[in-house]
């Protein structure tokens, strides 16, 4: 097509469209619809749905750790829980047990406390009986030995009786 | 090129007009070598650059680039088909997404330096996009409800009395077969092309200005300031044409897709 100067034959309507500009704006919006079509919608689509995508994994992952945290709060709860319970027990048994293994001890302390009282009082009452035989032994030689003085002296008068008593505690002071 | 536009001509200031978007080719006598078809492949190579490299990693924590065109895919993808069409949009996206950013690149060539040209000010461009969405929701009309519950439906819409049709009937198939591509594609065009020659109107004015007496040279930076605002002015619509074309190309589609129009 050739270019007429139309400016040069007097009135130029606007309107009236070109040839060339017509292929060419026809062409060139083709080329850049295919263009836009193939390169570059399907990459933005593609980031917005891998943000999309991005976002609600997070949204999904938080979920399931917050879940996960729950259990595992509930899952420590009930355990300490169970060992409270179980100290408690534990405790029970305990106290049980110290009150039988004090009311043992004392039982055994007393029957041990009964034992030694027993054996002393056997005892004493075996030194006793010692003594009162090794008594009555002395003494009756003694008696035997006093009277045989007091027989052996004429126990007239007062003051010699009373010298003979006094030599007889003395021989005894001395024979100790 | 010795094509350089003069404000001033043998009968002084010479007004910006419709042959300021008639731009000679640059090569030789060739229609394909001009400067909104270059433009245009410019603009194609521009887009799939940027938005190859910033998809290309499609990580899941992106990268500055690929944040900023994920945001511009986003936008098109949840704002626009995703809000509009609803269930099903994806399959649109790639389509509104090319058409949002080839009509806002284009525009946007409006005011970047030394491109200086709105290429969809040349209705041929708007044309070819609304074409597109003729085909489009027509397509996805038929496609989803079978050709003649399609067209019958379009014809004569459900639930109105059968008087009425004499008046609906033309109506609609004037709507739905000519006003809506045609408005499509105009108003576009009209936005791009008036804006443009607003621009040209204040920024040859004050060159014009500027060779003047003494007087008319004190006053030509006025006409570059109102220029300049004008050129962030024409930002802002350049980015609304290409929202507002996009959004109604959804709305069409979303239409035809709906069950009862």
């Amino acid at each position: 097509m050739q270019y007429v100067n139309l400016a040069a034959e007097g009135e130029i309507n606007p309107l009236i469209p070109h040839t060339a500009e017509l292929v060419v704006g026809t062409i060139a919006f083709i080329l850049l619809f295919l263009t836009l079509r193939k390169f570059v919608a399907p990459m933005f689509e593609k980031a917005f749905t891998d943000r999309t995508n991005a976002i609600q994994g997070g949204i999904e992952r938080a979920e399931k750790a917050q879940l996960e945290a729950q259990r595992a709060l509930a899952q420590y709860t009930e355990q300490l829980a169970n060992a409270q319970a179980e100290a408690q027990t534990l405790r029970e048994d305990a106290r049980v047990q110290g009150a039988s293994i004090i009311e043992d001890l004392r039982a055994k302390a007393q029957e041990e406390a009964a034992r030694i009282t027993a054996t002393a009082q056997a005892s004493i009452e075996a030194q006793r009986q010692q003594a009162i035989t090794s008594l009555r032994t002395e003494v009756g030689a003694l008696a035997v030995e006093l009277a045989s003085k007091i027989v052996g002296e004429s126990l007239d008068d007062a003051a010699r009786q009373s010298r003979v008593v006094e030599r007889f505690l003395d021989d005894l002071e001395k024979s100790k | 090129m010795g094509n350089v536009r003069r404000s001033s001509g043998e009968g002084g200031f010479v007004p910006p007009g419709s042959a300021d978007f008639e731009l000679p080719p640059i090569f030789g006598d060739n229609a394909y070598t001009t400067k909104p078809i270059f433009l245009v492949f410019l603009s194609i190579i521009l887009i799939s650059l940027f938005f190859i490299v910033a998809s290309r990693r499609a990580a899941i924590v992106p990268s500055k680039l690929q944040f900023a065109g994920e945001s511009i895919y986003g936008f098109v993808r949840n704002d626009l088909a995703r809000d509009v069409i609803g269930h099903d949009f994806l399959r649109f996206v790639p389509y509104l997404f090319t058409l949002f950013t080839f009509i806002l690149v284009n525009n946007l060539f409006g005011i970047i330096p030394l491109l200086q040209f709105p290429t969809m000010s040349r209705v041929s461009f708007p044309y070819v996009l609304a074409v597109t969405i003729y085909l489009v929701f027509h397509y996805v009309g038929i496609r989803k409800q079978g050709a003649i519950k399609y067209f019958k439906e379009i014809m004569f819409m459900p639930g109105v009395p059968k008087a009425a049709y004499i008046l609906i009937t033309p109506l609609e198939i004037l709507t739905f077969f000519v006003v809506r591509p045609a408005t499509l594609a105009l108003r576009l065009f009209a936005n791009m092309f008036a804006g443009h020659l607003l621009l040209l109107v204040f920024i040859l004015g004050g060159e014009h200005l500027l060779q003047g007496v003494i007087g008319l040279k004190l006053i030509s930076p006025f006409a570059f300031i109102i220029g300049i605002a004008l050129t962030f002015f024409e930002f802002m619509v350049q980015c609304l044409q290409a929202y507002i074309f996009t959004l109604l190309a959804a709305l069409y589609i979303a239409g035809a897709l709906a069950d009862e129009h």
